[in-house]
Protein backbone atom coordinates (compact mmCIF):
# COMPACT_ATOMS: atom_id res chain seq x y z
CA UNK A 1 0.00 0.00 0.00
CA UNK A 2 1.22 3.48 -0.70
CA UNK A 3 0.22 6.77 0.90
CA UNK A 4 -2.31 7.81 -1.70
CA UNK A 5 -5.80 8.04 -0.24
CA UNK A 6 -8.20 5.43 -1.52
CA UNK A 7 -11.14 6.93 -3.42
CA UNK A 8 -12.99 3.78 -4.48
CA UNK A 9 -13.94 0.41 -3.03
CA UNK A 10 -13.54 -2.83 -4.94
CA UNK A 11 -15.52 -5.51 -3.11
CA UNK A 12 -14.33 -8.69 -4.82
CA UNK A 13 -11.14 -9.10 -6.89
CA UNK A 14 -13.39 -10.63 -9.55
CA UNK A 15 -15.40 -7.39 -9.96
CA UNK A 16 -15.09 -5.22 -13.06
CA UNK A 17 -16.62 -2.17 -11.33
CA UNK A 18 -15.69 -0.31 -8.14
CA UNK A 19 -17.71 2.20 -6.06
CA UNK A 20 -16.20 5.67 -5.78
CA UNK A 21 -16.37 7.24 -2.31
CA UNK A 22 -16.23 10.87 -3.52
CA UNK A 23 -17.44 12.81 -6.52
CA UNK A 24 -14.81 12.33 -9.22
CA UNK A 25 -14.21 14.73 -12.12
CA UNK A 26 -13.25 13.74 -15.68
CA UNK A 27 -9.51 13.07 -15.74
CA UNK A 28 -9.28 12.49 -11.99
CA UNK A 29 -7.31 9.44 -10.89
CA UNK A 30 -9.27 7.01 -8.73
CA UNK A 31 -7.36 4.73 -6.35
CA UNK A 32 -8.57 1.41 -4.95
CA UNK A 33 -7.23 -1.85 -3.56
CA UNK A 34 -7.25 -5.21 -5.34
CA UNK A 35 -5.89 -8.13 -3.29
CA UNK A 36 -4.18 -5.60 -0.97
CA UNK A 37 -2.39 -3.82 -3.81
CA UNK A 38 -3.17 -0.28 -4.95
CA UNK A 39 -4.52 0.13 -8.46
CA UNK A 40 -5.64 3.27 -10.27
CA UNK A 41 -8.03 4.19 -13.05
CA UNK A 42 -8.76 7.55 -14.67
CA UNK A 43 -12.38 8.59 -14.12
CA UNK A 44 -14.59 9.89 -16.91
CA UNK A 45 -16.60 11.64 -14.18
CA UNK A 46 -18.47 9.46 -11.65
CA UNK A 47 -20.64 10.77 -8.79
CA UNK A 48 -20.06 9.76 -5.16
CA UNK A 49 -21.14 6.15 -4.35
CA UNK A 50 -21.69 5.33 -8.03
CA UNK A 51 -19.77 2.71 -10.02
CA UNK A 52 -16.73 3.14 -12.23
CA UNK A 53 -15.70 0.64 -14.93
CA UNK A 54 -12.26 -0.78 -14.11
CA UNK A 55 -11.69 -2.12 -17.63
CA UNK A 56 -13.39 -2.00 -21.00
CA UNK A 57 -16.68 -3.93 -20.79
CA UNK A 58 -18.13 -5.02 -24.14
CA UNK A 59 -21.82 -4.81 -24.94
CA UNK A 60 -23.61 -7.91 -23.57
CA UNK A 61 -20.84 -8.76 -21.06
CA UNK A 62 -21.67 -9.38 -17.43
CA UNK A 63 -21.07 -6.67 -14.83
CA UNK A 64 -19.60 -8.09 -11.60
CA UNK A 65 -19.99 -6.51 -8.14
CA UNK A 66 -19.77 -8.40 -4.82
CA UNK A 67 -18.16 -11.13 -6.98
CA UNK A 68 -21.59 -11.77 -8.50
CA UNK A 69 -23.39 -10.78 -11.71
CA UNK A 70 -25.36 -7.56 -11.15
CA UNK A 71 -26.41 -6.87 -14.75
CA UNK A 72 -25.05 -6.75 -18.26
CA UNK A 73 -23.59 -4.01 -20.42
CA UNK A 74 -26.21 -2.47 -22.74
CA UNK A 75 -23.44 -0.87 -24.81
CA UNK A 76 -19.64 -0.95 -24.96
CA UNK A 77 -18.43 0.67 -21.73
CA UNK A 78 -14.93 2.23 -21.79
CA UNK A 79 -12.61 1.86 -18.77
CA UNK A 80 -13.16 4.70 -16.31
CA UNK A 81 -16.78 5.31 -17.40
CA UNK A 82 -19.73 5.82 -15.09
CA UNK A 83 -21.59 2.47 -14.97
CA UNK A 84 -25.29 3.00 -14.30
CA UNK A 85 -28.82 2.75 -15.72
CA UNK A 86 -27.82 4.40 -19.04
CA UNK A 87 -25.40 1.62 -19.99
CA UNK A 88 -26.46 -1.42 -17.93
CA UNK A 89 -29.57 -3.64 -18.08
CA UNK A 90 -30.92 -6.01 -15.47
CA UNK A 91 -30.52 -9.71 -16.13
CA UNK A 92 -33.73 -10.46 -14.21
CA UNK A 93 -36.08 -12.07 -16.69
CA UNK A 94 -39.12 -10.22 -17.98
CA UNK B 1 -24.44 -10.08 26.05
CA UNK B 2 -27.24 -9.50 28.55
CA UNK B 3 -30.08 -7.03 28.50
CA UNK B 4 -32.98 -6.14 30.77
CA UNK B 5 -36.45 -7.01 29.51
CA UNK B 6 -39.95 -7.83 30.69
CA UNK B 7 -40.46 -11.56 31.14
CA UNK B 8 -44.00 -12.47 30.02
CA UNK B 9 -46.12 -15.30 31.46
CA UNK B 10 -45.70 -17.30 28.20
CA UNK B 11 -41.90 -17.21 28.58
CA UNK B 12 -41.23 -14.59 25.90
CA UNK B 13 -39.33 -11.39 26.67
CA UNK B 14 -40.52 -7.89 25.85
CA UNK B 15 -38.27 -4.85 25.59
CA UNK B 16 -41.18 -2.40 25.93
CA UNK B 17 -44.30 -2.63 28.08
CA UNK B 18 -47.13 -1.19 25.97
CA UNK B 19 -50.86 -1.51 26.31
CA UNK B 20 -52.12 -1.83 22.73
CA UNK B 21 -55.43 -0.24 21.76
CA UNK B 22 -56.22 -2.19 18.59
CA UNK B 23 -58.93 -1.60 16.02
CA UNK B 24 -60.06 -4.98 14.72
CA UNK B 25 -61.65 -3.25 11.71
CA UNK B 26 -60.85 -0.03 9.85
CA UNK B 27 -64.12 1.56 11.05
CA UNK B 28 -62.78 1.51 14.64
CA UNK B 29 -59.31 2.92 13.91
CA UNK B 30 -60.11 6.56 14.76
CA UNK B 31 -61.84 5.49 17.97
CA UNK B 32 -58.81 3.41 18.95
CA UNK B 33 -56.55 6.38 18.26
CA UNK B 34 -58.80 8.63 20.36
CA UNK B 35 -58.21 6.30 23.31
CA UNK B 36 -54.50 5.66 22.79
CA UNK B 37 -53.34 9.21 22.16
CA UNK B 38 -54.66 10.42 25.50
CA UNK B 39 -53.03 7.75 27.65
CA UNK B 40 -49.45 7.44 28.86
CA UNK B 41 -48.30 3.89 28.14
CA UNK B 42 -50.81 3.15 25.36
CA UNK B 43 -50.05 2.65 21.67
CA UNK B 44 -52.22 2.07 18.63
CA UNK B 45 -51.72 1.60 14.92
CA UNK B 46 -53.89 2.25 11.93
CA UNK B 47 -55.76 -0.75 10.60
CA UNK B 48 -57.74 -0.09 7.44
CA UNK B 49 -58.87 -3.68 7.01
CA UNK B 50 -61.09 -6.27 8.67
CA UNK B 51 -64.15 -5.85 6.46
CA UNK B 52 -65.00 -5.85 2.76
CA UNK B 53 -62.13 -8.16 2.00
CA UNK B 54 -61.74 -11.63 0.50
CA UNK B 55 -61.23 -14.64 2.72
CA UNK B 56 -57.48 -14.79 2.02
CA UNK B 57 -57.02 -11.08 2.65
CA UNK B 58 -59.04 -11.39 5.87
CA UNK B 59 -56.64 -14.12 6.96
CA UNK B 60 -53.66 -11.81 6.37
CA UNK B 61 -55.36 -9.06 8.33
CA UNK B 62 -55.99 -11.46 11.21
CA UNK B 63 -52.42 -12.83 11.08
CA UNK B 64 -51.03 -9.30 11.45
CA UNK B 65 -53.50 -8.12 14.11
CA UNK B 66 -53.03 -11.27 16.21
CA UNK B 67 -49.27 -11.03 15.77
CA UNK B 68 -49.14 -7.38 16.85
CA UNK B 69 -51.22 -8.22 19.93
CA UNK B 70 -49.04 -11.25 20.73
CA UNK B 71 -45.76 -9.33 20.35
CA UNK B 72 -43.90 -9.60 23.69
CA UNK B 73 -43.49 -5.79 23.79
CA UNK B 74 -47.25 -5.65 24.46
CA UNK B 75 -48.47 -6.25 28.03
CA UNK B 76 -52.16 -6.37 27.17
CA UNK B 77 -54.65 -5.42 24.47
CA UNK B 78 -57.96 -3.56 24.24
CA UNK B 79 -59.70 -4.69 21.02
CA UNK B 80 -62.19 -2.22 19.57
CA UNK B 81 -64.52 -3.31 16.75
CA UNK B 82 -67.56 -1.79 15.09
CA UNK B 83 -70.06 -4.67 15.31
CA UNK B 84 -71.10 -5.63 11.78
CA UNK B 85 -67.69 -6.35 10.22
CA UNK B 86 -66.42 -9.55 8.57
CA UNK B 87 -63.68 -9.81 11.20
CA UNK B 88 -66.28 -10.69 13.87
CA UNK B 89 -65.06 -10.06 17.39
CA UNK B 90 -66.52 -13.36 18.65
CA UNK B 91 -64.42 -15.23 16.07
CA UNK B 92 -61.34 -13.04 16.37
CA UNK B 93 -60.88 -13.20 20.15
CA UNK B 94 -60.67 -17.05 20.29
CA UNK B 95 -58.08 -16.93 17.47
CA UNK B 96 -56.08 -14.35 19.44
CA UNK B 97 -56.38 -16.54 22.54
CA UNK B 98 -54.71 -19.45 20.73
CA UNK B 99 -51.58 -17.27 20.33
CA UNK B 100 -51.47 -15.45 23.64
CA UNK B 101 -52.79 -15.64 27.19
CA UNK B 102 -52.05 -11.98 27.98
CA UNK B 103 -54.78 -9.62 29.27
CA UNK B 104 -57.32 -8.86 26.52
CA UNK B 105 -60.46 -6.71 26.69
CA UNK B 106 -62.99 -6.18 23.89
CA UNK B 107 -65.84 -3.89 22.95
CA UNK B 108 -67.92 -2.89 19.93
CA UNK B 109 -68.84 0.69 18.98
CA UNK B 110 -72.37 -0.32 17.91
CA UNK B 111 -73.04 -2.06 21.25
CA UNK B 112 -71.62 0.78 23.34
CA UNK B 113 -73.74 3.40 21.55
CA UNK B 114 -71.21 5.35 19.52
CA UNK B 115 -67.61 6.42 19.53
CA UNK B 116 -67.72 8.61 22.64
CA UNK B 117 -69.27 5.91 24.84
CA UNK B 118 -66.97 3.25 23.38
CA UNK B 119 -63.91 5.46 23.83
CA UNK B 120 -64.88 6.27 27.43
CA UNK B 121 -65.29 2.58 28.30
CA UNK B 122 -62.07 1.62 26.50
CA UNK B 123 -60.21 4.45 28.23
CA UNK B 124 -61.26 3.17 31.65
CA UNK B 125 -60.28 -0.41 30.70
CA UNK B 126 -56.95 0.81 29.37
CA UNK B 127 -56.18 2.96 32.41
CA UNK B 128 -56.59 -0.06 34.69
CA UNK B 129 -54.48 -2.22 32.37
CA UNK B 130 -51.70 0.38 32.08
CA UNK B 131 -51.41 0.59 35.88
CA UNK B 132 -51.18 -3.22 36.05
CA UNK B 133 -48.55 -3.15 33.29
CA UNK B 134 -46.51 -0.58 35.20
CA UNK B 135 -46.00 -3.13 37.99
CA UNK B 136 -43.83 -5.26 35.66
CA UNK B 137 -40.09 -5.00 36.33
CA UNK B 138 -37.22 -5.51 33.91
CA UNK B 139 -35.16 -8.65 34.55
CA UNK B 140 -31.85 -9.85 33.19
CA UNK B 141 -32.42 -11.59 29.85
CA UNK B 142 -30.21 -13.28 27.32
CA UNK B 143 -29.72 -12.67 23.59
CA UNK B 144 -31.07 -16.19 23.04
CA UNK B 145 -34.49 -14.71 23.90
CA UNK B 146 -34.28 -12.08 21.16
CA UNK B 147 -35.83 -12.08 17.71
CA UNK B 148 -33.98 -9.26 15.96
CA UNK B 149 -35.55 -7.98 12.75
CA UNK B 150 -33.25 -6.43 10.16
CA UNK B 151 -34.83 -4.20 7.55
CA UNK B 152 -33.29 -2.08 4.83
CA UNK B 153 -34.92 0.85 3.12
CA UNK B 154 -33.98 3.93 1.15
CA UNK B 155 -30.87 1.96 0.21
CA UNK B 156 -27.95 3.42 -1.65
CA UNK B 157 -24.51 2.05 -2.48
CA UNK B 158 -23.37 2.54 1.13
CA UNK B 159 -26.00 0.02 2.31
CA UNK B 160 -24.39 -2.89 0.49
CA UNK B 161 -20.85 -1.70 1.26
CA UNK B 162 -21.15 -1.01 4.98
CA UNK B 163 -24.43 -0.90 6.93
CA UNK B 164 -25.76 -4.25 5.66
CA UNK B 165 -22.42 -6.08 6.12
CA UNK B 166 -22.15 -4.61 9.67
CA UNK B 167 -25.66 -5.87 10.42
CA UNK B 168 -24.64 -9.23 8.95
CA UNK B 169 -21.98 -9.48 11.67
CA UNK B 170 -24.54 -8.41 14.30
CA UNK B 171 -26.90 -11.09 12.96
CA UNK B 172 -24.08 -13.67 13.25
CA UNK B 173 -23.48 -12.59 16.88
CA UNK B 174 -27.18 -12.91 17.78
CA UNK B 175 -27.32 -16.36 16.16
CA UNK B 176 -24.09 -17.44 17.89
CA UNK B 177 -25.67 -16.43 21.23
CA UNK B 178 -28.63 -18.73 20.51
CA UNK B 179 -31.01 -15.99 19.37
CA UNK B 180 -32.92 -15.37 16.17
CA UNK B 181 -32.23 -12.88 13.39
CA UNK B 182 -34.83 -12.26 10.71
CA UNK B 183 -34.85 -10.49 7.41
CA UNK B 184 -37.57 -10.36 4.77
CA UNK B 185 -38.37 -8.38 1.60
CA UNK B 186 -38.45 -11.26 -0.91
CA UNK B 187 -38.47 -8.90 -3.90
CA UNK B 188 -35.02 -7.76 -2.74
CA UNK B 189 -33.80 -11.34 -2.92
CA UNK B 190 -34.43 -11.48 -6.70
CA UNK B 191 -31.07 -11.94 -8.39
CA UNK B 192 -29.43 -13.16 -5.16
CA UNK B 193 -31.77 -16.06 -4.35
CA UNK B 194 -29.20 -18.64 -5.50
CA UNK B 195 -26.83 -17.46 -2.75
CA UNK B 196 -29.53 -17.70 -0.06
CA UNK B 197 -30.72 -21.11 -1.31
CA UNK B 198 -27.12 -22.39 -1.04
CA UNK B 199 -27.15 -21.39 2.64
CA UNK B 200 -30.47 -23.12 3.40
CA UNK B 201 -30.34 -25.61 6.27
CA UNK B 202 -32.38 -28.18 4.31
CA UNK B 203 -33.33 -28.78 0.65
CA UNK B 204 -36.96 -27.95 1.59
CA UNK B 205 -35.94 -24.50 2.87
CA UNK B 206 -33.88 -23.93 -0.29
CA UNK B 207 -36.86 -24.84 -2.49
CA UNK B 208 -39.19 -22.57 -0.53
CA UNK B 209 -36.80 -19.63 -0.96
CA UNK B 210 -36.64 -20.19 -4.71
CA UNK B 211 -40.40 -20.81 -4.97
CA UNK B 212 -41.26 -17.59 -3.07
CA UNK B 213 -38.91 -15.55 -5.26
CA UNK B 214 -40.52 -16.99 -8.40
CA UNK B 215 -43.95 -16.29 -6.91
CA UNK B 216 -43.12 -12.62 -6.18
CA UNK B 217 -42.00 -12.07 -9.79
CA UNK B 218 -45.03 -13.92 -11.18
CA UNK B 219 -47.42 -12.05 -8.87
CA UNK B 220 -46.44 -8.74 -10.47
CA UNK B 221 -46.40 -10.19 -13.98
CA UNK B 222 -49.93 -11.59 -13.49
CA UNK B 223 -51.35 -8.06 -13.29
CA UNK B 224 -49.17 -6.84 -16.15
CA UNK B 225 -46.53 -5.18 -13.97
CA UNK B 226 -42.78 -5.63 -14.16
CA UNK B 227 -41.01 -5.59 -10.83
CA UNK B 228 -37.95 -4.02 -12.50
CA UNK B 229 -39.95 -0.86 -13.25
CA UNK B 230 -40.40 -0.10 -9.55
CA UNK B 231 -37.15 -1.66 -8.33
CA UNK B 232 -34.64 -0.18 -7.77
CA UNK B 233 -36.62 2.87 -6.61
CA UNK B 234 -35.74 6.34 -7.95
CA UNK B 235 -33.86 7.09 -4.71
CA UNK B 236 -31.91 3.84 -4.93
CA UNK B 237 -30.85 4.83 -8.46
CA UNK B 238 -29.84 8.34 -7.43
CA UNK B 239 -27.79 6.67 -4.71
CA UNK B 240 -25.83 4.57 -7.20
CA UNK B 241 -27.83 1.31 -7.36
CA UNK B 242 -28.36 0.35 -11.00
CA UNK B 243 -30.25 -2.96 -11.14
CA UNK B 244 -32.56 -5.04 -8.96
CA UNK B 245 -29.96 -7.79 -8.66
CA UNK B 246 -27.34 -5.28 -7.50
CA UNK B 247 -29.78 -4.08 -4.84
CA UNK B 248 -30.50 -7.69 -3.81
CA UNK B 249 -26.81 -8.61 -3.60
CA UNK B 250 -26.31 -5.68 -1.23
CA UNK B 251 -29.48 -6.43 0.75
CA UNK B 252 -28.73 -10.04 1.63
CA UNK B 253 -25.52 -9.02 3.44
CA UNK B 254 -27.68 -8.04 6.40
CA UNK B 255 -28.34 -11.75 7.01
CA UNK B 256 -24.71 -12.51 7.79
CA UNK B 257 -23.14 -15.87 7.14
CA UNK B 258 -25.11 -18.51 9.08
CA UNK B 259 -27.46 -21.14 7.60
CA UNK B 260 -31.00 -20.09 6.69
CA UNK B 261 -33.17 -22.12 9.06
CA UNK B 262 -36.59 -21.39 7.55
CA UNK B 263 -38.53 -19.25 5.08
CA UNK B 264 -41.63 -18.03 6.94
CA UNK B 265 -44.94 -16.88 5.51
CA UNK B 266 -45.76 -13.19 6.01
CA UNK B 267 -46.25 -12.34 9.73
CA UNK B 268 -45.70 -15.96 10.87
CA UNK B 269 -43.70 -16.37 14.10
CA UNK B 270 -40.39 -18.26 13.73
CA UNK B 271 -40.40 -21.90 14.77
CA UNK B 272 -36.60 -22.11 14.76
CA UNK B 273 -33.69 -20.19 16.26
CA UNK B 274 -30.90 -18.89 14.07
CA UNK B 275 -31.24 -16.90 10.84
CA UNK B 276 -34.77 -16.98 9.44
CA UNK B 277 -36.28 -15.32 6.38
CA UNK B 278 -39.84 -14.11 5.95
CA UNK B 279 -41.69 -13.76 2.66
CA UNK B 280 -42.84 -10.14 2.31
CA UNK B 281 -42.76 -7.42 -0.32
CA UNK B 282 -40.04 -4.82 0.16
CA UNK B 283 -42.37 -1.92 0.98
CA UNK B 284 -40.75 -0.99 4.32
CA UNK B 285 -43.95 -0.04 6.10
CA UNK B 286 -45.42 -3.45 5.32
CA UNK B 287 -42.27 -5.43 5.97
CA UNK B 288 -41.66 -3.72 9.34
CA UNK B 289 -45.29 -4.37 10.34
CA UNK B 290 -44.96 -8.04 9.35
CA UNK B 291 -41.76 -8.40 11.41
CA UNK B 292 -43.43 -6.85 14.45
CA UNK B 293 -46.37 -9.23 13.95
CA UNK B 294 -43.95 -12.17 13.74
CA UNK B 295 -42.69 -11.28 17.23
CA UNK B 296 -39.52 -9.26 16.60
CA UNK B 297 -38.88 -7.22 19.74
CA UNK B 298 -36.46 -4.86 17.96
CA UNK B 299 -35.89 -3.93 14.34
CA UNK B 300 -32.67 -2.43 13.03
CA UNK B 301 -33.31 -0.46 9.86
CA UNK B 302 -30.34 0.19 7.58
CA UNK B 303 -30.68 3.09 5.18
CA UNK B 304 -28.60 5.07 2.74
CA UNK B 305 -30.89 7.90 1.69
CA UNK B 306 -32.43 8.17 5.16
CA UNK B 307 -35.76 7.09 6.56
CA UNK B 308 -38.25 8.31 9.17
CA UNK B 309 -40.60 5.44 10.03
CA UNK B 310 -41.23 3.77 13.37
CA UNK B 311 -43.64 1.12 14.56
CA UNK B 312 -46.26 1.14 17.31
CA UNK B 313 -45.11 -2.01 19.13
CA UNK B 314 -41.53 -2.66 17.99
CA UNK B 315 -38.82 0.01 18.22
CA UNK B 316 -37.11 0.73 14.90
CA UNK B 317 -33.40 1.60 15.32
CA UNK B 318 -32.04 3.45 12.26
CA UNK B 319 -28.49 3.15 11.04
CA UNK B 320 -26.73 4.57 8.00
CA UNK B 321 -23.24 4.46 6.56
CA UNK B 322 -23.86 7.50 4.36
CA UNK B 323 -22.08 10.38 6.12
CA UNK B 324 -24.22 13.02 4.38
CA UNK B 325 -27.45 11.29 5.50
CA UNK B 326 -26.16 10.82 9.05
CA UNK B 327 -25.73 14.61 9.26
CA UNK B 328 -28.82 15.70 7.30
CA UNK B 329 -31.20 13.23 8.96
CA UNK B 330 -29.59 13.29 12.39
CA UNK B 331 -33.02 13.42 14.06
CA UNK B 332 -34.04 10.18 12.33
CA UNK B 333 -30.72 8.32 12.66
CA UNK B 334 -29.79 6.34 15.78
CA UNK B 335 -26.30 5.23 14.75
CA UNK B 336 -23.85 6.67 12.24
CA UNK B 337 -21.89 3.84 10.63
CA UNK B 338 -20.18 6.09 8.06
CA UNK B 339 -16.73 5.84 9.75
CA UNK B 340 -16.54 2.43 8.03
CA UNK B 341 -16.32 4.22 4.69
CA UNK B 342 -14.72 7.53 5.67
CA UNK B 343 -12.22 6.61 8.43
CA UNK B 344 -11.37 2.99 7.73
CA UNK B 345 -13.14 1.67 10.86
CA UNK B 346 -13.48 -2.09 10.39
CA UNK B 347 -16.84 -3.81 9.95
CA UNK B 348 -16.06 -5.86 13.10
CA UNK B 349 -15.41 -2.75 15.24
CA UNK B 350 -18.63 -1.13 14.01
CA UNK B 351 -20.58 -4.36 14.70
CA UNK B 352 -19.27 -4.34 18.31
CA UNK B 353 -20.33 -0.71 18.69
CA UNK B 354 -23.76 -1.55 17.26
CA UNK B 355 -24.23 -4.45 19.71
CA UNK B 356 -23.42 -2.13 22.63
CA UNK B 357 -26.05 0.36 21.43
CA UNK B 358 -28.59 -2.42 20.87
CA UNK B 359 -28.06 -3.74 24.42
CA UNK B 360 -29.05 -0.28 25.66
CA UNK B 361 -32.11 -0.08 23.41
CA UNK B 362 -33.18 -3.58 24.44
CA UNK B 363 -32.95 -2.41 28.05
CA UNK B 364 -35.06 0.71 27.58
CA UNK B 365 -33.05 3.42 25.77
CA UNK B 366 -35.47 5.05 23.33
CA UNK B 367 -34.98 5.23 19.58
CA UNK B 368 -35.36 8.55 17.75
CA UNK B 369 -38.65 7.37 16.18
CA UNK B 370 -40.06 6.43 19.61
CA UNK B 371 -39.32 9.88 21.03
CA UNK B 372 -41.13 11.36 18.02
CA UNK B 373 -44.07 9.09 18.97
CA UNK B 374 -44.02 7.59 15.48
CA UNK B 375 -45.90 4.42 14.64
CA UNK B 376 -49.67 4.99 14.63
CA UNK B 377 -50.04 5.54 10.89
CA UNK B 378 -46.99 3.44 10.04
CA UNK B 379 -48.69 0.08 9.75
CA UNK B 380 -49.43 -1.65 6.48
CA UNK B 381 -50.97 -5.08 6.06
CA UNK B 382 -49.93 -7.41 3.25
CA UNK B 383 -52.51 -8.16 0.53
CA UNK B 384 -53.16 -10.99 -1.89
CA UNK B 385 -51.53 -9.59 -5.05
CA UNK B 386 -49.23 -7.54 -3.00
CA UNK B 387 -47.23 -4.37 -2.75
CA UNK B 388 -43.81 -4.73 -4.33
Amino acid sequence: MNDRKLTAILISPRDNVATVTKDTLPGETVTYLRNGKTETIVSAGVPKYHKIALCEISKGADIYKYGEIMGRAAQDIPAGAHVHCHNVTSGVKE
Amino acid sequence: MKFYGFRRPDGTVGIRNHVLIMATVGCAAETADLVAKNLYGAVSFINQNGCGESEKNLQRTRDVLIGMAANPNVYGVICIGLGCEINRMDEFIPMLRVRTGKPVEQLLIQEEGGTINAAAKATKMAQRMIIEASRCRREECDLSELILGIECGGSDATSGLASNPVMGLVSDAVVAAGGTAMFSETVEMIGAEHLLAKRAATPEVAEKILERVRFREAEQAAVGDDVRKTQPSPGNRDGGITTLEEKSLGCIHKGGHTPVMEMLDCAAPPTKKGLVLMDTPCYDMLSVTAKAAAGCQLIVFTTGRGNAIGNAVTPVFKVTANSDTAKKLEDNTDLDMSPVLTDGVSLETMADETLKDLAEVLSGRLTKAEVLKFGYSEACISRICDYC
